[in-house]
C-alpha cells in the first residue's frame, strides 16, 4: 500500500505525520511512502531527508491524495480536505468525531475509512499508538518551560553570595499524562511542586513523580477513575466547593499554576476563578493547558498570552506540541507507524482492517460509507478497579494498654486451661495405668516438652535441614528392630532384618543429605 | 519355673547401655537445638550422627541381641543405599527424598509392630503359666509333651521375649494398645509418604483428589480402627491387627491424596511428625526410653513446623489436613487489564539503572534449575555496587526452607537472603523486584480481595517496588490455581520463558 503524508493547513501547525525514520520503518512493513513537498519543513525535516529515506516527494496535496491509499495527518481534516477523500481511501489522523459530526457525515458520504488517533482505546496494548498521551507528555513539559519563560525567578532555591533565592512553588491541577509530565519537569528544575487531582488513586503516581499531593478534607467517595477509562468524571457541587476552597488557600502561596483538567466530551471545568487570580502574587504565571476547550481559568483567552490587572501572566496557548514540532512529529509519526503495524499484521504491505480487534475497532470512526462511532465498549477494561483502602484505626495509649492487658489475660487463661486439662488427663492415665507404663510416660511427656522448646528457636532458613535431620533421627526406630532380630521365630527375624535395612537407609541418607545442605550455607 | 523369675531379675538393659541411651538422647536434643544458626548447625549434625552411632552400637552389643551377621549385613547394605541416594539426589529433588525416607520409618514401624504381635502370640502359653501357675499347671498335668516343650521354650528365651514374659496381664493389655497404635501411625505414615513422594516427584497428579464420600471415608476407617483396637486388646486376634493396618494404609493414602500441591510443605512436615510419633509408640511397646524420647522430639518438631507453615499461609491446621481451600464467601475479584511482556534487553536496562534489587524466588526457579544463573546474576549486580537481596516467603517452594537450600547450593551468601518479615517493608524503596517462578506468595489478592481463596495470607508486597519483573513460563495460574492481579499491575512486566533460559539471556547484557 502507498502511505501519503499531507502538509498541515491549519495556521500555526508545525507538526508532520511522517518522518524519514518512520518512513523507513513503514517500508519494512511492505508499504511505500509519498509526502507533500515541504510538509516536514517546519518540523525540521527537509524534502531531501525524506528522499534519502526512500519517500517520493510530490508537489502538492492533490497529487498525494490521488497517489496514496492511506493518508496520514496530524490535525483532523478541514471540510475541503474531507471532500477530497475518495471511496476506499483511509485517513489516519486526529478527528474528534464527537465534536465534528458534519465532518463525519462528509467522510461517510465520500465512502472513506477514518482511523481517529484520538479514539484509540486506553488499554495497555494500545499505549504505543496513544497519540493523545504522547502529545500530552510534550504539552506538560512545554507548559513548564513556557511558565519559566514568563516567570521572573529561578525555579530552584539558591543561597548565593548575592542573596537568597526562594524556590518557586508550582501547583499542577489535574494529574493526567500532561500533568504528570509537568510535575516531572517542574521537580527536576528544582521547584517545590504541589499537585491536585479529583481521582484519589493517582495520589501515588503524583508522589512517585516527586510532587506533594494536595489532599482535600472531603469524605465523599470519589468515582473510581477506572470506571471512566482512566479519565476524570465530573464532580459533585459539594466536592467542587471543597476543591475551590483549597485552591483559594493555595493561591497566595503559589508562583506558577499549570492546569490540565479535562473531562472527556465536555468543556473544561472552571477551577481557577478570577478571584483566585486576584489573590496571586504579581509576576506569577498561569499556564492553562485546557485553553482549547475553554480553559480551566476564568481569564484564559485561547491562543493568547494575557496579563491580569494584578500582573499575573495567563498563557492560553493551544499549540504546545506544535511549539516543539520536531519532538512532537517524531513521537506522533511513531504512534502512526504503530497503528499501521497493527493494521498490517502480516507485514506484507496489505492492510487488514480487522474490526474484531478492540484497538482498531475503537479508533475507526467511519468505514466503507458507514459511521462506526461511537464504538462498543472494549472487551478489556483499561485499569484494574481500585479498592478503597481501609485505614487502620489509630489507637490511643490507653486503648493499647487495655488491649495488651486483655491479650495477656487471655493468654494466661489459655495456658492455665491447657495445663489444667493436661494435668487432669495425666492423672486419669496414672489412675489406671501401672507404674511401669507411667515411668515411660513421664519420659515421653518431658521429651515432647523439650522438643517444643528446642524447635521454636530453629531459624527459618534451616527448616529444610531440620526436616532432613529429624528424618534421620527418626531412624532411631532401628533400635526396635535390633531388639527383635535375635528372636527364635524366623518371621520375626526376617521382618526385623528388613526394618534394620530400611531404617539404616533412612539414617545414613538423612544425615548425609543434611550435611550436604549445611555445607552449602556460606557467609558473604 | 523359679528360674524364669531369676532370669527376669536382670532382664532390663545393663547400666552401661542405659548410660549410652541417655548420652544419645542428650546428643539428639543438642542436635536439634543447634539448628538455630547456620554455623552451629554444622556442628549439630555431628552431634546427631554421634548420638545415632552410640545408640546403635549400644543396642547391637547389649545382651540378648542375636543374629549379629544379619545385622551387620543389613547395616552395610542400608548405609550403602542411603549414601548413594544422598549423593545422587539433586537439591531440587529434596522434598521427594525427605518424603520417601519418611515412608521407610513408617514401614519399619509396621514391621516391628507385627513382630511384637507374633512374639507375644508365641509366648501366650508360657505367659499363661506365669500369670496363673495353678490353672496352667492343671492344664499341663498329664500332658508331658507340652510341658517339656514349654520348658524348652522358657530356657531358650532371649532379650526381647524375656522382657515380654515378665509382663502382668494389665501390662500386656497396654502393650497391645501401644503396638496397635505404633502400627496404625506407622501405616498412615507409610502410605501418606508414598503419596506425598508421588505428588512431589510429579508421578501423581498434584491436584487435591478425594474419593466420593470424602472425609466420611477417612472417619469411617478411623472408627473401624478404633473398634478393631478394642477387639484386638480383648482377643489379641491377628486379623484385627491386619485389618486395621489395611484401614490405616487407606487413611494415609486418601488423606494425602485430598491435599493440594500448594499445601505440600505442611504435609511433609506433618508426616515427619507422624514418623516421630510412630517411633515413640514403638518405644512404648518395647519399653525403650531412647525410642520414646527421640520419637517425641521428632514428633513435636514436626508438629511445630507444620504449625509455623500453616501460620505463614494464614490457614488453620485443620483446614489444611481436611484439604482444599474452604470458606470463601463470594466470587473472587475480577482481574482486568492485561499482562505486558518484556524482553531480556528491557530487563537488563532496568537492572543496569537500578540501585537496589530484590529477587523473589519460587518453585519455578527450582523447576528450571535456575539457581546458578540467579547466583551469577546476583554476583554481577553486586560487583557493580548494587544492593541485591533475596526475599523468601515461608512457604516458597515445596517444603519449608526449600529456597534457602537451593540458593545456598548456588553459593548465594546467606546474609543477603532475608525472610518475609525482614524485607517486606523495604519494597517501596526498591527499584526493581524480580519474581522468579513464584506466584501465590506474591499475589496481591491476598490483601486486596476478601473473597480470594488466599485472602489474609501474608504475601511479599513486591508490587510496591518501582518496577516488577516476573519471570514465568506462560500465562497460567499458580499451584493454587487462582488469578494473580500482580501480573496486571502497571509497574509489572512479564518476562516470559523458562527461568533459566531467560536469566542466561539476561546475564551477558548486565555490564
Amino acid at each position: 500500500m502507498k502511505i501519503g503524508a499531507l502538509a498541515e493547513i491549519f495556521p500555526g501547525e508545525n507538526r508532520v505525520a511522517m518522518t524519514p525514520d518512520s518512513a523507513v520503518a513503514l517500508a519494512k512493513l511492505g508499504h511505500s511512502s509519498v509526502i507533500q513537498a515541504g510538509a516536514g519543513t517546519k518540523a525540521g525535516f527537509t524534502d531531501a531527508a525524506y528522499q534519502a529515506a526512500g519517500v517520493t516527494v510530490l508537489p502538492d496535496a492533490a497529487a498525494v491524495v490521488a497517489e496514496a491509499d492511506v493518508l496520514v495527518k496530524v490535525r483532523g481534516p478541514e471540510q475541503a480536505e474531507a471532500q477530497a477523500l475518495r471511496d476506499g481511501q483511509t485517513l489516519i489522523s486526529f478527528f474528534w468525531p464527537a465534536q465534528n459530526p458534519e465532518l463525519l457525515e462528509t467522510v461517510k458520504a465520500r465512502g472513506a475509512t477514518v482511523v481517529a488517533m484520538d479514539m484509540v482505546p486506553r488499554i495497555s496494548r494500545a499505549q504505543k499508538m496513544d497519540a493523545l498521551s504522547s502529545m500530552a507528555n510534550i504539552a506538560g513539559y512545554r507548559a513548564v518551560i513556557e511558565a519559566g519563560n514568563n516567570f521572573g525567578r529561578f525555579f530552584t532555591g539558591q543561597v548565593t553570595a548575592a542573596g537568597k533565592v526562594p524556590p518557586a512553588k508550582v501547583l499542577v491541577v489535574g494529574a493526567g499524562v500532561a500533568g504528570l509530565a509537568a510535575i516531572g519537569t517542574s521537580t527536576s528544575l528544582g521547584a517545590i511542586t504541589l499537585a491536585f487531582d479529583v481521582r484519589p488513586e493517582v495520589a501515588e503516581q503524583i508522589e512517585s513523580m516527586g510532587a506533594e499531593f494536595v489532599y482535600l478534607d472531603f469524605s465523599e467517595t470519589q468515582t473510581d477513575g477506572a470506571a471512566t477509562g482512566g479519565y476524570a468524571a465530573p464532580s459533585s457541587p459539594e466536592f467542587r466547593e471543597a476543591q475551590l476552597k483549597k485552591f483559594r488557600e493555595l493561591a497566595p502561596e503559589v508562583d506558577i499554576v499549570i492546569t490540565t483538567a479535562l473531562i472527556p466530551g465536555r468543556p473544561a471545568p472552571k477551577l481557577w476563578t478570577a478571584d483566585m487570580v486576584a489573590l496571586m502574587k504579581r509576576g506569577s504565571v498561569i499556564i492553562d493547558l485546557a485553553a482549547e476547550r475553554g480553559g480551566n481559568c476564568d481569564l484564559t483567552v485561547p491562543d493568547e498570552k494575557v496579563v491580569s490587572d494584578n500582573g499575573v501572566t495567563i498563557v492560553g496557548y493551544t499549540d504546545f506540541p506544535s511549539r516543539m514540532a520536531t519532538q512532537a512529529s517524531t513521537l506522533y509519526s511513531t504512534n502512526i507507524r504503530h497503528m499501521l503495524t497493527d493494521l498490517t499484521p502480516k507485514k506484507d504491505g496489505v492492510i487488514n482492517h480487522n474490526m474484531e480487534d478492540d484497538v482498531i475497532r475503537g479508533a475507526t470512526v467511519a468505514k466503507d460509507g458507514a459511521i462506526t462511532f461511537p464504538p462498543p465498549p472494549p472487551k478489556i477494561a483499561a485499569i484494574a478497579a481500585q479498592k478503597p483502602k481501609e485505614k487502620a484505626k489509630e489507637l490511643t495509649p490507653e486503648e493499647k494498654r487495655a488491649e495488651e492487658k486483655a491479650a495477656f489475660a487471655a493468654q494466661t487463661k489459655a495456658q492455665v486451661t491447657l495445663l489444667g486439662i493436661g494435668t487432669a488427663l495425666i492423672l486419669l492415665v496414672g489412675y489406671f495405668a501401672p507404674s511401669s507404663f507411667m515411668s515411660h510416660f513421664v519420659v515421653f511427656m518431658l521429651a515432647c516438652f523439650v522438643g517444643f522448646q528446642v524447635i521454636w528457636n530453629v531459624s527459618h532458613s534451616l527448616h529444610t535441614p531440620l526436616m532432613a535431620v529429624t528424618n534421620a533421627v527418626s531412624g532411631i526406630i532401628i533400635l526396635g528392630a535390633l531388639a527383635q532380630v535375635g528372636s527364635t521365630s524366623v518371621i520375626i527375624t526376617i521382618l526385623a532384618a528388613l526394618s534394620i535395612l530400611i531404617a539404616s537407609i533412612n539414617i545414613v541418607g538423612g544425615f548425609l543429605v543434611t550435611r550436604r545442605m549445611l555445607a552449602m550455607f556460606q557467609k558473604s | 519355673m523359679d528360674q524364669l523369675f531369676e532370669m527376669g531379675a536382670h532382664v532390663g538393659e545393663p547400666g552401661i547401655v542405659i548410660a549410652a541411651y541417655v548420652a544419645a538422647a542428650v546428643l539428639f536434643i543438642l542436635c536439634l537445638g543447634g539448628l538455630s544458626g547456620q554455623e552451629s548447625a554444622k556442628r549439630a549434625v555431628w552431634y546427631g550422627i554421634a548420638g545415632m552411632a552410640l545408640a546403635v552400637a549400644a543396642a547391637v552389643f547389649s545382651p540378648g541381641t542375636g543374629h549379629l551377621w544379619i545385622i551387620a549385613l543389613m547395616l552395610i547394605v542400608g548405609a550403602g543405599v542411603g549414601s548413594v541416594l544422598a549423593k545422587r539426589v539433586q537439591m531440587t529433588e529434596m522434598p521427594q527424598l525427605v518424603a520417601a525416607l519418611h515412608s521407610f520409618v513408617g514401614l519399619a514401624a509396621v514391621f516391628i509392630g507385627f513382630s511384637t504381635h507374633i512374639e507375644l502370640a508365641g509366648l501366650a502359653d508360657l505367659m499363661g503359666l506365669i500369670s496363673d501357675p495353678q490353672k496352667a499347671m492343671e492344664a499341663l498335668m498329664g500332658n508331658a509333651e507340652a510341658a517339656a516343650k514349654l520348658q524348652a521354650q522358657a530356657e531358650g528365651l532371649t532379650g526381647f521375649a524375656l522382657k515380654l514374659v515378665q509382663k502382668t496381664p494389665l501390662e500386656v493389655s497396654i502393650l497391645r494398645v501401644e503396638t496397635f497404635l505404633g502400627v496404625f501411625i506407622g501405616a498412615v505414615t507409610f502410605t501418606g509418604s508414598v503419596v506425598a513422594f508421588g505428588k512431589l516427584a510429579g508421578k501423581v497428579d498434584g491436584k487435591a483428589k478425594k474419593l466420593p464420600g470424602g472425609h466420611m471415608l477417612n472417619a469411617g476407617a478411623a472408627i473401624l480402627s478404633l473398634i478393631l483396637l478394642v477387639v484386638y486388646v480383648q482377643t489379641s486376634a491377628f486379623w484385627a491387627l491386619a485389618l486395621m493396618t489395611l484401614a490405616a494404609f487407606f487413611i494415609g493414602y486418601h488423606l494425602i491424596m485430598g491435599i493440594g500441591g500448594a499445601d505440600m510443605p505442611v504435609v511433609v512436615s506433618m508426616l515427619n511428625s507422624y514418623s516421630g510419633w510412630a517411633a515413640s509408640a514403638i518405644g512404648f511397646s518395647l519399653g525403650n526410653d531412647l525410642l520414646i524420647v527421640t520419637g517425641a522430639l521428632v514428633g513435636s518438631s514436626g508438629a511445630i513446623l507444620s504449625y509455623i507453615m500453616c501460620k505463614a499461609m494464614n490457614r488453620s491446621f485443620i483446614s489444611v489436613i481436611l484439604g482444599g481451600f474452604g470458606g470463601t464467601t463470594g466470587p473472587a475479584m475480577e482481574v482486568t487489564g492485561e499482562q505486558i511482556a518484556i524482553d531480556a534487553e528491557g530487563v537488563a536496562a532496568a537492572l543496569n539503572d537500578a540501585d537496589s534489587v530484590i529477587i523473589i524466588p519460587g518453585y519455578g526457579m527450582a523447576v528450571a534449575q535456575a539457581q546458578q544463573s540467579v547466583s551469577e546474576l546476583t554476583r554481577k549486580l553486586r560487583a557493580k555496587g548494587k544492593t541485591v537481596r533475596f526475599a523468601i516467603h515461608p512457604v516458597a517452594g515445596r517444603l519449608p526452607g526449600h529456597m534457602n537450600v537451593l540458593l545456598a547450593e548456588a553459593k548465594v551468601p546467606y546474609d543477603i537472603v532475608l525472610e518475609m518479615d525482614e524485607i517486606n517493608e523495604d519494597f517501596p524503596s526498591t527499584d526493581v523486584a524480580i519474581v522468579i517462578g513464584s506466584n501465590d506468595i506474591v499475589n496481591p489478592a491476598a490483601q486486596e480481595d476478601p473473597n480470594s481463596p488466599i485472602a489474609g495470607m501474608p504475601v511479599l508486597e513486591c508490587w510496591k517496588a518501582k518496577q516488577v519483573f516476573v519471570s514465568k513460563r506462560g500465562q497460567g495460574t499458580g499451584y493454587s490455581g487462582i488469578e494473580n492481579p500482580l501480573f496486571y499491575k502497571e509497574n509489572t512486566r512479564m518476562f516470559y520463558g523458562d527461568a533459566k533460559k531467560s536469566l542466561d539471556a539476561l546475564l551477558p547484557m548486565i555490564d
